[in-house]
């Protein structure tokens, strides 16, 4: 039920600038997931929208008010934390009932708030247990309960599935996904590193690199649509394949030659001025295919890792080396091809992939349209 | 398993040494209970750890004197008891000093001047003479008497009402219980403050704080009792409730502010979040989780409090309405110092409290000591 707007906002602890010239506009009713390597910023910059962080400069609006000095409580926003943060001495009822009872609420409409928010979670057989008495789960629960009871503008969750093991992660995660199909007025941001998470909760997620916001957009626009190799590589795993080389033909299709060799088409446009930019080449492990015609690229398989239902190909090769790669990227090319093929270790394969799936970037930006 | 086997043979070795330890407080501290319940005589003839069984004494009594002798039949008689309303049992018993055990209970033994002497077990004599004795001292016995192991409470309502140490024990609960109550409330606040509440210079309190742990009350004592006197506190109870309370301070914030800044820093900010107000999450959600911090501090301060005569002997006027027990304990040593009854009686009057306050709260105390060093507590 309400619309953010975040503008220029920065954030400085002491000389140390940590987030910058951050603008954002959120509507009432999406859920935006901040993502982010470690110590990007997400986290503060949800504390800051919670009003724990102050903002150092720039202005944040709820609804269209300035809300930089106004404390926590008044910016109708509830907070869950990763930790759960519950009050350890309190039953749950208490837990849930502890703003309401702040405000100074009628007895009954606490009691009604709490019973509402209690069954929708399935937390009723618990409310007169002490939190120590719930299961992990149950506890993240209890901390999404008593943020619903506040009937707040705006959700914010800081990392809330990171503390359970991953069945319950997976459980948690769709249970967050019914809360916001029942509630479909509701704001929410949502801050995770896991890229599951952020793929399959967000109406929009927001990449954070660099003291700063690298993209935003739809989880599939972000898959499909990188602007950064940043970007392309933090979000997909295993990270996207980043090949060096050269525009070697331009126009509607853009002709990229490898300096390990393959020559790669793409359904990319360019003008004759791209002549002989050096590019890289990114190809999603997963769009990699077999071949046996003209290749991409022509490598021996040095590590195979079978998963089962699809099977990782390391092939040793010079890659580009970008921030958002992990080790194994920078010295190897990664295919991902479905079925069991732990034949294939040190044969030759020759790999293709798809013109329309390609990104080719120029100094780190996409040259896609 | 190695692993294992070195954990087990130290837990026991652990555990010995706390065994060993143990005992060596309980023993003298049971045998000053004990003692505090025997009389004099016991105390100064047996050990405290023979009370339970019946002690042998010897007892020398000098028998009625002749003059009172009745006659029986053909001669005089005279009879008593040497215990004289007590009770024991007769082990033996002498007429002479040479030989005090000569003759067995029952028998009859016969004086160099021809009056025939029997001592029964049960403490009875009979003295038989052939004509009317005359003189007024007695006949000596020697008497090996083993007297029943008996206990009384006499030492206490001695100590308690004769020499003062009632008065005193009340005397001390007036200085301490509010010398421990208030520097906890004053240190609650201060150590939520300086463990939670963003303001400039409280790295510098904080060190100031920890400064003053090591600072020597004594250096204060002069100057405060100045103070009271210009400020006309004078010596008194308001005087050293102040005293205590500064003097405990440092400790107190210091103990506190370690424990609450240990506390989830998520959970203040939930609070916060939830529109708590500073006083709200203090009320709400600090004090209550930082029981066991201030449990254990209650009872530091309690028994510093309770224990001490420094203090008080600075503070307080010297009036029998202003003497706390350590202080009694002092005056009964001049006064009293051979009496082991009445002390031992006095020391277990003085202790008798704070084993009730650290037995009711040892369970905090244990958490307590932990305050800080561990997340969560």
């Amino acid at each position: 039920m309400a619309d953010l707007k975040l503008t220029d906002v920065v954030k400085n602890y002491g000389n140390v600038n940590v987030l910058g010239d951050i603008n954002l506009d959120i509507t009432t009713g999406e859920l935006i997931v901040f993502v982010g390597p470690s110590g990007c910023g997400k986290s503060t910059l949800l504390r800051m929208i919670a009003g724990l962080e102050k903002i150092t400069d720039g202005t944040l609006e709820i609804d269209g008010v300035v809300v930089n000095d106004v404390p926590p409580s008044q910016r109708g926003i509830a907070m869950v934390f990763q930790s759960y943060a519950l009050y350890p001495h309190m039953t749950v009822r208490d837990n849930m009932a502890f703003a309401l009872n702040i405000a100074k609420k009628p007895k009954a409409e606490i009691d009604a708030a709490v019973d509402k928010a209690a069954k929708a979670l399935q937390l009723d057989p618990y409310l007169d247990r002490l939190p120590k008495a719930l299961s992990g789960g149950q506890r993240q629960r209890v901390a999404i309960g008593r943020a619903i009871v506040r009937d707040p503008k705006v959700y914010l969750f800081d990392e809330p599935l990171s503390n359970l093991d991953a069945a319950l992660r997976v459980a948690t995660r769709i249970e967050i996904s019914q809360l916001k199909e029942a509630m479909p007025d509701s704001t929410m941001i949502y801050v995770t590193h896991d890229q599951v998470e952020a793929m399959t909760l967000a109406d929009r997620i927001v990449v954070l690199a660099n003291k700063g916001i690298a993209q935003v957009g739809s989880p599939l626009d972000l898959y499909e649509r990188p602007r950064t190799e940043f970007v392309a590589q933090f979000i997909g795993s295993p990270a996207m394949n980043l090949l060096p080389g050269k525009i070697t033909g331009t126009g509607a299709q853009t002709e990229v030659t490898l300096d390990a060799g393959g020559v790669a088409r793409t359904d990319i446009a360019t003008t004759d001025a791209d002549m002989g930019k050096i590019v890289n080449l990114g190809v999603r492990p997963e769009d990699f295919v077999q071949t046996d015609g003209g290749a991409i690229f022509t490598g021996t398989v040095e590590i195979v890792e079978a998963l089962g239902e699809v099977t990782l190909l390391y092939i040793p090769s010079k890659m580009s080396v970008g921030e958002g790669a992990d080790s194994a990227n920078q010295t190897h090319l990664i295919a991902k091809v479905p079925g069991i093929h732990d034949d294939l270790k040190n044969k030759l394969v020759k790999l293709t992939a798809d013109p329309s799936k390609l990104q080719i970037f120029h100094n780190g930006v996409t040259m896609r349209g | 398993m190695e692993m294992a086997g070195t954990k087990s043979r130290l837990t026991w070795a652990v555990n010995l040494a706390v065994g060993f330890l143990v005992l060596l407080w309980i023993i003298p501290t049971f045998g000053l209970l004990v003692s505090s319940f025997r009389d004099r005589d016991a105390i100064s003839t047996s050990g405290w750890w023979t009370a339970l069984s019946a002690s042998e004494r010897n007892v020398i009594v000098r028998a009625d004197a002749p003059d009172n002798a009745a006659p029986d039949g053909a001669g005089w008689v005279l009879s008593g008891s040497v215990f004289e309303g007590g009770s024991g049992n007769v082990t033996a018993f002498g007429i002479a000093s040479r030989a005090p055990e000569a003759f067995a209970p029952g028998e009859v033994a016969t004086h160099p001047k021809g009056h025939q002497i029997t001592v029964e077990a049960n403490g009875d004599y009979r003295i038989a003479y052939s004509e009317q004795p005359s003189g007024s001292r007695g006949q000596r016995l020697f008497v090996r008497a083993e007297t029943p192991p008996g206990f009384t409470l006499d030492n206490y309502r001695e100590v308690l009402f004769a020499e003062g140490m009632g008065k005193a024990l009340l005397n001390t609960l007036t200085v301490t219980i509010p010398a421990t109550i208030i520097p906890i409330l004053v240190a609650a606040f201060a150590a939520y403050a300086l463990a939670w509440m963003e303001m400039p210079g409280r790295a510098l309190l904080i060190a100031g704080i920890v400064g003053l742990l090591v600072v020597p009350l004594q250096v204060a004592f002069i100057p405060l009792l100045k103070l009271h006197n210009n400020i006309g506190i004078g010596k008194g109870y308001i005087g050293i409730w102040l005293a205590h309370t500064g003097f405990g301070l440092p400790l107190a914030v210091f103990l506190l502010r370690n424990y609450m800044a240990g506390l989830p820093g998520e959970i203040i900010e939930s609070a916060r979040v939830d529109g708590a107000s500073d006083f709200a999450i203090f009320r709400k959600i600090i004090l209550p989780l930082s029981f066991p911090a201030l449990a254990s501090f209650a009872i530091f301060q309690f028994l510093w409090v309770w224990n001490d005569l420094l203090v008080a002997k600075v503070f307080l006027g010297t009036g029998e309405d202003q003497v706390v027990m350590t202080g009694r304990i002092v005056d009964l040593l001049g006064s009293r110092g051979g009496d082991w009854e009445i002390l031992a009686a006095s020391a277990f009057v003085s202790i008798a409290v704070p084993i009730a306050v650290f037995f009711s709260l040892q369970r905090y105390l244990v958490r307590g000591l932990l305050a800080g060093s561990v997340k969560g507590g």
